[in-house]
């Protein structure tokens, strides 16, 4: 077995482009592993875990390349690789001649100033984020702050910033927005409609977006604000502007607004600023008492005049057999859609959901995301927890979301299918449901991915909401079959 | 809102209305996918500040008002109006009393004062009388018999070593816009010279001659002209090929042309001796290089004081340390181990025989020039070390750290766009590209001379440095 580990001073790529990077070299043949990242205490550490040999100073500000190769020449083999695929990562443009290219911007304000931009959409590291969007706002940009782990002091100093300026701030860990037709972020590609979205949350905005394009409907714009928003901090700054953006926008009949459970204050005083406008605004907030957002979108729909759809559904084919006391296992990319199944849940199965075993775990969340990407870019952390479940023989019915659009991954069913079919093969008495959030349009084709999934073994639902209540259901039967005779 | 204002007709600068342009910073996936999408899009291509450096950039990008200090800073500096009005003796033009000596850079003491420093300070002991020989004025030097202070503490700057003694004479520069004065002494030429530490006989014996010949000769010349446009010069030298550090061969040509006539003219010059002293400066490509830097330090102290400003006002070596000084932060210096420079070398000499950076003359680079303006200056791309992309690519590089582009000093391979002007300490840090300068290399050993010339850059302590105390006083 040969060992490699190389440290790079200075020799920067962002996180993705590493994993991708450090995947494909995995993959060769003769590699037993492989890793480029930064030298961040998470990844160092990760790497010593491999079995590689990290010099003690190195830094996060360090590139650091290791690879475990079956021989001498598999690893140089590997070696080529790796450099191939980070010179091709950090190839610039060629817009030179002979005067040689032209450098790339370093920085917000250098790039807004080639451009009559009008917007920033930043996923720099948290703490590199406030001199990029101060830049921006200086520049007459807005902002959006797809990154997470920016300080709360720096949200609202810059949010601050933007409203002197006239300009708003979406985010910081804002998923989703679309503007003027441009989908930035995770969005999906719908048809444009008279429908503005004040998101607080990424998937909920793209679960609205998805079922008013199903109902052909489709939306004007979809502005973020950041999932810290509606806090009693932050105190819906951004919300207010948006609100006030879509009210002033002639394409904009109607307003949803779409937040996981806001500050109670700061609900109260969306409500009241959304009373004052000229625009009607539906609210779409997954909590007990609420509606949830399929039933949004359809009062949505209603107050526009417009006839609310059955939902596309794709039922599976095969049944399974009930056995009794199985738990229900979500494994969720999104964080409100996972909210959103966990208030469906509770209703139908009880409040103590987890103190009888059932589980919904968001894949997107902070624990699991530090220092990897988000699972609607790589999904291998969720695939691994899903094969891991159904082969836990308490788990009965598997709920998983499937977000679609621009910025996910290319063909989420190419991986989740076969790992599916697998596991619903082995077990008759295993159930899966799949909430698909995504159109036709999307880059991924919505009904090819229903299609496979379908295919695999599971009920597919365009609906969060009706793809939870299934869950619920199939759980519910189960539990109905342990009263039942033997 | 009352009024039918632009943000009431186009909320969010647009952002609902316009064409999406996008800029983005990050992750490449974001990038491609609005690329999928056919919208526009202009990537950053985004590293990491250096650690440790998170919070004090968010203070001082964070401080109100500091867009506005920066644009007041840069505003002043490129609208600077250098003209040359006079030609002085130091001890008139600064006051300075015998004994008392000018030096390149931030503050020096004697211990710690490299091979060239000492031998520019032993040449002028022995030119001012105050010493019999080099060892004697060595001995003096070391017990404390004179006192010197940077040329910067005076309003005036000096090539390499930039010592001044009280009889050297300066050129006298005059900003009409904002009313500054600023100096800098005569440029001696090539070779074995005071300003790379050299202190022979001939040395000595060119400056004698530059005090009782050429000084009085220029002041006749300059005052029967009347305030000559320096600014005027150094853009048409821009044109002509020259990025007035490592090149001055035309803006020494043009300043000639303006003089030559009044020279001739002025009765009390003796025909030889304006011969003399013609015959001199045209022998030297560089004989403007010292009023380049003066015209420099009179723009970029018309840019000094703006509180909360990041903005760099002096960028200056010793041949010890290297100092910059920041608008916001007053007349404190930044300072840190000077580098060797990268470059060609003269005979035999090489690298080893290399003294580390030392000179004033980094204000040109401090006012858009030299360096900054290497694109403009193709001939000498070669001497520093490439090709004319290379010098395309340094000048290029510059406008990611500098707060505008100069209305009057334009490089004509680039369309004629303004040379980058105005170093914005938080760029620098958070780019990592580091004020490319041009100099020349002075030997390491007193006495020995220019050894060569190339490319050198500041250590990137001071900017972190400088940084950290815009930090404090945010």
């Amino acid at each position: 077995m040969s060992r490699w580990v190389e440290v790079r001073p200075g020799g920067y790529h962002d996180s993705v482009t590493l994993m991708r990077v450090s995947r494909a070299v995995s993959e060769r043949d003769g590699v037993d592993g492989a890793m480029a990242a930064m030298g961040t205490p998470l990844n160092v550490e990760t790497m010593r875990r491999m079995g590689f040999d990290v010099p003690a100073e190195t830094g996060p500000g360090d590139l650091v390349v290791a690879i475990r190769a079956r021989d001498a020449a598999a690893l140089e083999a590997a070696r080529t690789a790796l450099d191939g695929l980070l010179g091709e990562a950090s190839r610039v443009p060629d817009r030179g001649g002979l005067l040689g290219e032209a450098p790339a911007a370093r920085t917000t304000a250098s790039a807004a100033a080639r451009a009559e931009a009008t917007v920033a959409l930043l996923s720099v590291p948290g703490p590199g984020v406030f001199p990029e969007a101060m830049d921006a706002l200086d520049a007459g940009l807005n902002v959006m702050i797809f990154s997470a782990g920016v300080p709360l002091a720096q949200e609202i100093a810059l949010k601050e910033a933007a409203a002197r300026r006239g300009l708003i701030v979406m985010g910081p860990d804002c998923g989703t927005a679309v503007v003027g037709g441009a989908g930035l972020g995770f969005a999906n590609a719908v048809r444009p409609g008279p429908v503005g979205i004040v998101a607080a949350s990424g998937t909920g905005a793209q679960q609205l977006m998805c079922l008013l394009d199903a109902a052909g409907t489709g939306v004007s714009h979809v502005l973020g604000v950041g999932g810290r928003d509606l806090s009693s901090q932050v105190s819906g700054r951004s919300a207010l502007a948006a609100l006030a953006a879509l009210d002033a926008d002639p394409g904009t009949e109607l307003i949803l607004l779409v937040s996981k459970p806001p500050a109670p204050r700061v609900a109260d005083l969306i409500r009241e600023a959304a009373r004052r406008l000229d625009t009607p605004v539906v609210f779409a907030l997954p909590m007990p008492g609420e509606d949830d957002l399929t039933r949004a979108a359809e009062t949505a729909l209603r107050a526009l005049g417009r006839p609310v759809p059955r939902w596309p559904r794709w039922p599976a084919r095969r049944r399974p057999a009930a056995v009794a006391g199985r738990e229900l296992r979500g494994l969720f990319a999104g964080g409100t859609l996972r909210e959103e199944a966990a208030v469906i849940a509770r209703a139908g199965l009880g409040w103590d959901l987890e103190a009888r075993g059932h589980s919904l775990v968001d894949f997107g969340g902070d624990a699991f995301t530090r220092g990897r990407a988000h699972p609607m870019i790589d999904p291998s952390l969720r695939l691994e927890a899903l094969a891991h479940a159904a082969a836990d023989p308490e788990a009965g019915v598997l709920l998983l979301d499937v977000v679609l659009g621009f910025g996910a991954e290319p063909d989420p069913a190419a991986a989740l299918a076969p790992v599916l079919a697998a596991a619903l093969r082995d077990r008759s008495d295993l159930a899966a449901v799949v909430s698909l959030c995504g159109t036709p349009a999307d880059p991924q084709d919505r009904d090819r991915q229903a299609a496979a999934l379908r295919e695999a073994g599971a009920d597919v639902y365009a609906s969060n909401a009706q793809a939870a209540r299934r869950a619920v259901k199939l759980v519910e039967a189960l539990e109905r079959a342990e009263g039942a005779p033997g | 809102m009352s009024g039918t204002s632009g943000a009431e007709r186009h909320p969010l600068g647009g952002l609902l209305t316009r064409e999406p342009v996008v800029v983005t910073a990050g992750v490449d996936v974001l990038a491609d996918a609005l690329a999928d999408q056919a919208v526009r899009v202009e990537p950053v291509d985004w590293r990491p500040p250096p650690p440790g450096t998170d919070a004090a950039l968010a203070a001082v990008l964070g401080a109100p008002g500091r867009a506005e200090a920066n644009a007041r800073a840069v505003g002043r500096m490129v609208t600077a109006r250098p003209h040359l009005v006079d030609v002085r003796p130091a001890r008139e033009a600064l006051g300075l009393e015998p004994g008392a000596f000018l030096h390149a850079g931030p503050p020096l003491e004697w211990e710690r004062a490299s091979g060239p420093m000492r031998g520019a300070l032993i040449g002028a002991m022995l030119l001012e009388g105050l010493a019999e020989t080099p060892l004697g004025a060595e001995r003096a030097l070391a017990r404390g018999a004179a006192t010197f202070e940077p040329c910067h503490h005076h309003g005036a700057v000096g090539p390499m070593a930039g010592v001044v003694s009280p009889s050297m004479w300066m050129l006298v520069v005059e900003d009409a816009e904002h009313g500054g004065r600023s100096y800098c002494s005569l440029n001696e030429g090539l070779g074995k010279v005071l300003r790379y530490g050299a202190y022979g006989p001939e040395v000595i014996e060119r400056l004698t001659w530059m005090g009782e010949v050429l000084g009085p000769a220029l002041r006749a010349a300059v005052r029967r002209h009347g305030p000559l446009d320096l600014l005027s010069v150094i853009a048409q030298a821009l044109q002509m090929g020259d990025e007035l550090h490592n090149r001055n061969r035309a803006a020494t040509s043009l300043l000639l042309r303006e003089l030559a006539p009044d020279l001739a003219a002025a009765p009390e010059v003796h025909r030889d001796r304006a011969a003399e002293a013609l015959r001199f400066a045209a022998g030297n490509d560089h004989f403007f290089l010292n009023a380049g830097m003066a015209a420099a330090k009179a723009a970029a102290d018309a840019a000094r004081g703006v509180p909360g400003s990041s903005m760099v006002v002096a960028m200056a070596r010793n041949g010890t340390d290297f100092g910059i000084q920041v608008s916001g932060t007053g007349d404190r210096w930044f300072t840190g181990p000077a580098n060797v420079p990268h470059g060609l070398y003269l005979g035999d000499h090489g690298p080893d025989d290399a003294n580390p950076d030392i000179g004033d003359s980094a204000i040109t680079e401090t006012a858009g020039m030299g360096g900054f303006a290497l694109a403009a200056a193709p001939a000498i791309v070669r001497f520093v070390g490439g090709e004319v992309p290379d010098a395309v690519a340094a000048t290029r590089r510059m406008y990611e750290i500098t707060l505008a582009e100069h209305p009057a000093l334009q490089i004509p391979l680039l369309s004629f766009r303004g040379t980058p002007v105005g170093v914005d300490v938080t760029r620098v840090v958070r780019t990592g590209i580091l004020p490319v300068i041009d100099t020349g290399i002075a030997g390491r050993e007193a006495g020995t001379g220019q050894v060569g010339a190339g490319l050198v850059e500041p250590p990137a302590n001071v900017f972190e440095d400088a940084l950290r105390a815009l930090a404090e006083t945010a």
